[in-house]
This record gives C-alpha cells, sequence and structure tokens, in this order.
C-alpha cells in the first residue's frame, strides 16, 4: 500500500501554514544546500530540521519510519564509498586486507550522506505535514497554477493506492490461466513486462471513465471556478519562507567561517 | 419543447470515429419535464450512447452524427448545466478525498460563489441520506455509499435532467437498494429522469415509462410498463432483457455429489477472512454467500491455489491433483493449477493475456502443453458452445460486457479442470448471458465438476446452487 496520508497533527504552528509557502520554503532550503560540497552545512542544517521538526506536528520516530528508504540509502552511500572510493587519504582506520578505511574516505562518505539526508529532509517533512487537497487548493489560489493541472493530477493521484492491489490481481489472474515464470529469468521479465502493460492499459482506462466524470460534472468547461475551501497566504507564511532562507544562509556562513566551505561550482 | 429538463432527439445517430457499426441510429423520442423514463434494449442497442449525447459527452470531433439532440432546446454540448449523470463504476466518478470536498467540485466549476457552495453541498448530502458528515473520507465508503455520493454531486448542481447509467450494476443487493432509494428520494417533480437499467423490476418503481430502442436503429416501443412489456415481453426477454415476473427452472443436480476435491480447514486470512471450513466434491454446485466485506472474493482466491492463506489449510484430494495432492494448491505450478482449478475473476479483463479471443482460449491448453490440433479443437468447440465464434478475431479488450464474461469462463474451461471457482460471474448480465451461464454450470457440475461460485444473485443461487455457505465477519461455525 503506499501512503499519501499526512501525518502530522494538524494544530501544529508549521504544520498549519500555507502548504504553498512550506513547498517554497523547503526548495529554498534544499537548494541552498546544494551549494556546496563540505559536511558541515549539512550537518547544521540537518541539526535545524530536526530541531524544529515539533514545530511541524512529528514526532521523531514517525519521521524514522517515513523517511526510511532515505536512511537506508544514507548507510548505503556510506558503505559504498569506504569500500570503493579512490581517495584513501588520512589516517588509517581499519586495514583488513582488501578493505582499507582512512579519515579521509569516512569523512568524503558521511559528508555526502549527510547532504543527502539534508536536501531531501524539507520534502518529506512538507509532504507529512500537508493535506494534498489543501496542496492543490494553494497551488491553484496562491501560486496560479491552472486548475486543469492541480485538480487533475489530484484526482488523479487519488487512483494510485488502487494500482497496487491492480497489480496483485492481474498477477493471480495469469497464474490462474497457467501463465507462470518459475525460475527462468527471461521468463520472469517478460511476464513482468506484460503485467506491467495490462496494468497500464487498465489504469488508462480508469483515468478516461473519471476524465469523462469530471467532464460531465463541468470541470474545465472555460467557466471561472469558485473556490469552497479558501487558503490565504499571510505574513506568517512569508515569514516561513524566509526563515528558511536565514537558516539555510546561517548553515553556510558557518560552513565558511570554519573555513570548510567547498563550492559546487568553481 | 419542453420546459426545464424537455428532451427531443430527432433522427439521432452516433458512430464513433474510426468504427463501422452506428452505435445508435434513427432514434426519435420526446420527453416532457417531469417525466421518469427506463430506456432498455438488448446490449449493444445504444443506450449508453443515447445517455452519453445527452450529457453532450460526446465532442464533435470524436465520431459522425446524425440528426439533432435537444435539453431545452439547446444542443446539450453548448450548455450542460442543465443535465447531470451517474455512470456505473464507483471507483471512477469521485474526484476528491472527503465527501463534502467531492460534492462541492462541480459547485466549484459551475462558478456557485463561494457562501452558497456549502449549504449547496449539505441539502444534496441530505437529499441522498448520506450518513456520514463532509470530512469522511471517500475511500472509506463501501461501493452503494459511493454511488449515492455521486448522486449527491450531480444532484448539487441541479440539473433540470438526471440521467442514470446502470448506477447500481457494479453493487451488491443492498448497495443497489440504497442508491434507488436515494433516486426515489431525491427526485421532485421537476427533475426529468432518464434511467438505463438492466434489473427491470428494481427499477420499475422508480419510472412512468419505458422506451425500448430497437438494435438495428430506431425505437421499438414506447408508453407505459405494462403495456409495453404485455406487447414486447417475450421477444424482450429472448433478447437478454430482465422482463419482470418470468421465472427461471431451476437446474438442480439429479445425482448425489461424488468424491471430495478439496477442503479448506479453518482457513483465514486476517484481517479480509475469518476463519472457515470447507468442502468441495465433485458434481456439487456450492454457492459461497455473506455481506460485502466479509471476505467471499478472498476465499475465492484461496480455493482457487492464488492467494497463500494466513493460517489454516487448503487440501486437495488425489481425485484432483494426482500425485500433487501432498502439496497445498498455492504453491503449484500454474500450469499444473490451470488444469486443476479453473478461476474466473471478477472483472474478465484481468484475465485477458493476449490480442485475439481464439488466442485468449489457447494460452491455457498450450501452457497445459496440449498437441495444437488438440488445442484447436477445444478452442472450436468452446467458441462454438458459448457464441463467440464471430469474434475470434476481435481483441478481448473491445467486447462487451456480456462477451467478456463468457470468454472469460471459456479460458477457464479451455484446461477442462475439474474443480471451477467464481467470482460473481453474473454481474451485471443480461438475461440471455446469465441463462447461458446457468446451463453451462450445471452441465459441468452433471458432468462431475465441481463449481463454487460466490455471488450476490439470489435468482443465481436458486436456479443453480446445490449448497450454500455463508461467510461472515465473525468467526464462521463449523460446517
Amino acid at each position: 500500500m503506499i501512503s499519501i496520508e499526512p501525518v502530522a497533527a494538524p494544530g501544529a504552528p508549521l504544520a498549519r501554514r500555507n502548504p504553498v509557502a512550506k513547498v517554497a520554503a523547503a526548495l529554498v532550503f534544499s537548494f541552498t544546500l546544494l551549494a556546496t560540497l563540505d559536511p558541515v552545512a549539512p550537518a547544521i542544517a540537518l541539526g535545524v530540521e530536526l530541531a524544529v521538526l515539533p514545530l511541524f506536528g512529528i514526532r521523531y520516530r514517525v519521521l524514522a519510519r517515513r523517511a526510511a528508504p532515505l536512511l537506508l540509502s544514507a548507510v548505503g552511500i556510506v558503505v559504498a564509498l569506504v569500500l570503493f572510493a579512490a581517495d584513501r587519504s588520512g589516517r588509517v582506520l581499519v586495514d583488513a586486507g582488501p578493505v582499507l578505511v582512512t579519515t579521509g574516505v569516512l569523512l568524503t562518505a558521511l559528508g555526502l550522506a549527510l547532504r543527502m539526508l539534508a536536501v531531501a529532509l524539507p520534502g518529506v517533512i512538507v509532504f507529512a505535514t500537508t493535506d494534498p487537497t489543501d496542496l492543490a487548493d494553494a497551488l491553484i489560489q496562491n501560486a496560479k497554477a491552472p486548475a486543469r493541472f492541480a485538480i487533475g493530477a489530484l484526482a488523479a493521484f487519488r487512483l494510485v493506492p488502487l494500482l497496487g492491489q491492480e497489480w496483485q490481481m492481474i498477477s493471480m489472474a495469469r497464474r490462474a490461466r497457467g501463465v507462470d515464470a518459475g525460475r527462468n529469468p527471461l521468463a520472469r521479465m517478460r511476464l513482468f513486462v506484460s503485467t506491467a502493460f495490462a496494468l497500464l492499459v487498465g489504469a488508462i482506462r480508469r483515468g478516461t471513465r473519471l476524465a469523462v466524470a469530471m467532464d460531465a460534472r463541468g470541470f474545465d468547461a472555460g467557466t471561472p471556478r469558485t473556490v469552497a475551501r479558501r487558503q490565504r497566504f499571510t505574513a506568517a507564511d512569508g515569514a516561513l519562507i524566509v526563515g528558511a532562507a536565514v537558516l539555510a544562509g546561517a548553515a553556510l556562513a558557518v560552513s565558511v567561517a570554519l573555513g570548510a566551505f567547498r563550492p559546487l561550482i568553481g | 419543447m419542453g420546459g426545464v429538463g424537455g428532451v427531443s432527439v430527432r433522427g439521432f445517430g452516433w458512430r464513433h470515429a474510426g468504427r463501422r457499426a452506428w452505435a445508435v441510429r434513427g432514434v426519435d423520442l420526446r420527453v416532457e419535464r417531469g417525466e421518469r423514463v427506463l430506456l432498455l434494449g438488448p446490449s449493444g442497442a445504444g443506450k449508453s450512447t443515447l445517455l452519453a449525447a445527452l450529457a453532450g459527452l460526446l465532442p464533435e470531433d470524436s465520431g459522425e452524427q446524425e440528426g439533432t439532440v435537444e435539453v431545452d432546446g439547446v444542443d446539450p454540448r453548448k450548455d450542460r448545466e442543465r443535465v447531470g449523470i451517474v455512470f456505473q463504476d464507483p471507483d471512477t466518478q469521485l474526484v476528491m478525498a472527503r465527501c463534502g470536498d467531492d460534492v462541492a467540485f462541480g459547485l466549484e466549476n459551475r462558478g456557485v460563489p463561494a457562501d452558497q457552495i456549502w449549504p449547496r453541498v449539505d441539502e444534496a448530502l441530505r437529499r441522498v441520506g448520506f450518513p456520514y458528515g463532509r470530512d469522511r473520507p471517500t475511500a472509506a465508503l463501501s461501493g452503494g455509499e459511493q454511488q449515492r455520493l455521486a448522486l449527491a454531486g450531480t444532484l448539487a448542481l441541479r440539473p433540470g435532467l438526471l440521467l442514470l447509467d446502470e448506477p447500481t450494476a457494479n453493487l451488491d443487493p443492498a448497495g443497489a437498494a440504497l442508491v434507488r432509494c436515494a433516486v426515489a428520494d431525491a427526485l421532485d417533480g421537476d427533475t426529468t429522469l432518464i434511467l438505463v437499467e438492466h434489473r427491470v423490476a428494481e427499477a420499475l418503481p422508480l419510472v412512468d415509462r419505458v422506451v425500448v430502442l430497437e438494435p438495428g436503429g430506431g425505437v421499438r416501443a414506447d408508453g407505459p410498463p405494462e403495456a409495453v412489456f404485455a406487447a414486447h415481453g417475450d421477444a424482450l426477454a429472448a433478447e437478454g432483457v430482465w422482463v419482470p415476473g418470468r421465472t427461471v427452472p431451476p437446474r438442480h443436480a439429479g445425482a448425489a455429489p461424488g468424491s471430495l476435491l478439496l477442503s479448506a480447514d479453518r482457513v483465514a486470512l486476517p484481517p479480509r477472512l475469518a476463519p472457515i471450513d470447507l468442502a468441495v466434491r465433485a458434481g456439487e454446485a456450492l454457492a459461497v454467500l455473506g455481506p460485502n466485506g466479509a471476505g467471499k472474493s478472498t476465499l475465492a482466491l484461496l480455493l482457487g491455489g492464488l492467494l497463500r492463506p494466513g493460517s489454516g489449510r487448503v487440501t486437495a484430494t488425489g481425485e484432483l491433483a494426482g500425485r500433487d495432492a501432498r502439496t497445498p494448491p498455492y504453491r503449484w505450478r500454474a500450469p499444473a493449477l490451470a488444469s486443476r482449478i479453473g478461476s474466473v475473476f471478477q472483472d474478465p479483463e484481468h484475465q485477458f493475456v493476449t490480442g485475439t479471443v481464439f488466442d485468449e482460449l489457447a494460452l491455457g491448453p498450450r501452457r497445459t502443453g496440449r498437441p495444437e490440433t488438440a488445442v484447436r479443437a477445444t478452442v472450436d468447440a468452446l467458441l462454438e458452445r458459448l457464441r463467440l465464434a464471430a469474434l475470434a478475431r476481435a481483441n478481448p479488450y473491445t467486447l462487451s460486457g456480456g462477451e467478456a464474461r463468457r470468454l472469460s469462463v471459456a479460458t477457464a474451461l479451455a484446461t477442462a479442470p475439474r474443480l471451477l471457482v467464481c467470482d460473481e460471474p453474473t454481474f451485471g448480465q443480461d438475461r440471455r448471458t446469465w441463462l447461458e451461464l446457468v446451463d453451462l454450470f450445471a452441465e459441468l457440475r452433471d458432468a462431475g465438476h465441481g463449481v463454487v461460485t460466490v455471488t450476490h444473485d439470489p435468482d443465481f443461487v436458486a436456479a443453480l446452487a446445490d449448497r450454500r455457505i455463508t461467510v461472515t465477519r465473525e468467526p464462521a461455525p463449523a460446517t
């Protein structure tokens, strides 16, 4: 099952902010961090992200579960770099035959893993605290996104969880027809492709039916739309974006002051 | 012209782009405001196409049109505000994640002022007797509730003409009854209703006029229900329309059931199915009944060897599985499974793998290693038996509902399995296909096959079942 529900306490001061403001703040924060390759700025940023988490109403345990794939890839980065990186400078920490771990390798690996986490986490926090309907409303009302795009995407999004069930159904139906791949990897590949194709055909048909139903209720018929749920962009929302920019800038400044700053370009 | 909601159709015909045959042709029809019309016709007579035209949902560039369609004297394509339509499939009619937002969706599209939206949403939800608040997630609704919500979303727009295209075809009897009640309660004297519905007896209380479309074109009959059925009832029944008051002779087993084929021993799959015991014998038709959400479909998948039980066991006997009887069915290789247990899914399209009806039928026998001449003989016999011979080269995805159902049953039979497990085989079927399915299953049963059907269809159970078992949400008593 693909989880798309928000998990935050809805009353938390930052979770309540306008969804467009939250997305903008996350983008500003993440993009600023991309400017440097050093481990200091991401470490500070990660600290900031974890510190503001209670303001978003997310408990640490819930975040850990949501971000589990991220943590896993961070571990993957560290392991891969420690084993395979060309740079073996610095003090030797472990020397076990082919595995040679030095301080240089370890620092690079940790830096990259930290950077990945620090850049991705704002996005995770935003989507964990934002209702998709609110996001679509705010995109239309505050970011002037076309309703055709925002509501269309929202409606399609609602069909996503059905795809998982559909995949299972198609696979079982094929087995019932006498089609399986056994241990042959080529047959497995073929079966995968043909199941995916059947899933796609079904998804397109369902999408078409949904589009007709939306059409029948006057969607995108040229009449100016009104909005049932008002999304407001207030001074507090602006402050959230500015705050994100300031904090990310501060993280960079500390890294420059400590002499750790390594620009991405130049 | 009628007043608000008056319909005038003159010499209407429509041919979808790229098709040779006309979907509907030569239709003349006038419906006055406030009339309630049941639109009937054998499958393929063009009922849904006519409704789509009335709803303004046939774009001019998507086909060729003859004649005119007008609602209140206006082409409905130009002014859709007068018409509302509810379709068959609950999953693809709801747009938003919360019920209230979904009803509001159409109002927003029509540019209704924001301060009027929520009062109209509440009013529409009340009119259909919706039992939950606005914040209820649409994903948490049953099929019948989803359809009631779709009806509310349409009624909120206050259409003069309400079109219902088989709104209960995908629902169990309880859900269908809820939707029909909602329609009956929600209609006022100013709303014109045109309804397409297979199950005529259930639909009749909602209508005062019946219009029968002729498959070759034109309108065959038009008038009060009693008059239409008195004059055309026999012909309509023969063509597959569920004309009320016609019973079906039951086809129960003549002989006592034979040896045991498959048994389920406290089999369960939490949270979808509570533990249940069950035994299927050769030469018996077993009906599995029970309310929605009790896990009947899950049980069918477990018996079909397609799902691994969470607890308990499904055991095949030597009679069914030979030497494989010691391994549970879900671990058998697929070709072996297909030659012993045939499964027919609720949605026929899930089962189609190839590009033509012929290949679809040949697939199973080929996978089980039969020689090509034997495959051809099997396929030809099935094509003939299930009235699919003319469609042998057609793509399975282009078949009508009844044809797709017959093909999905035929594919399961192609490998001659001793046990057949079907999930809602009669769902949404016309009377003709329905009778053929009863005949076919009865024949199989009398030839010594075991037939298990999961079904909500009381007529089907009455006509065929030798034994019934009810799945409940509570742990089932041992049988």
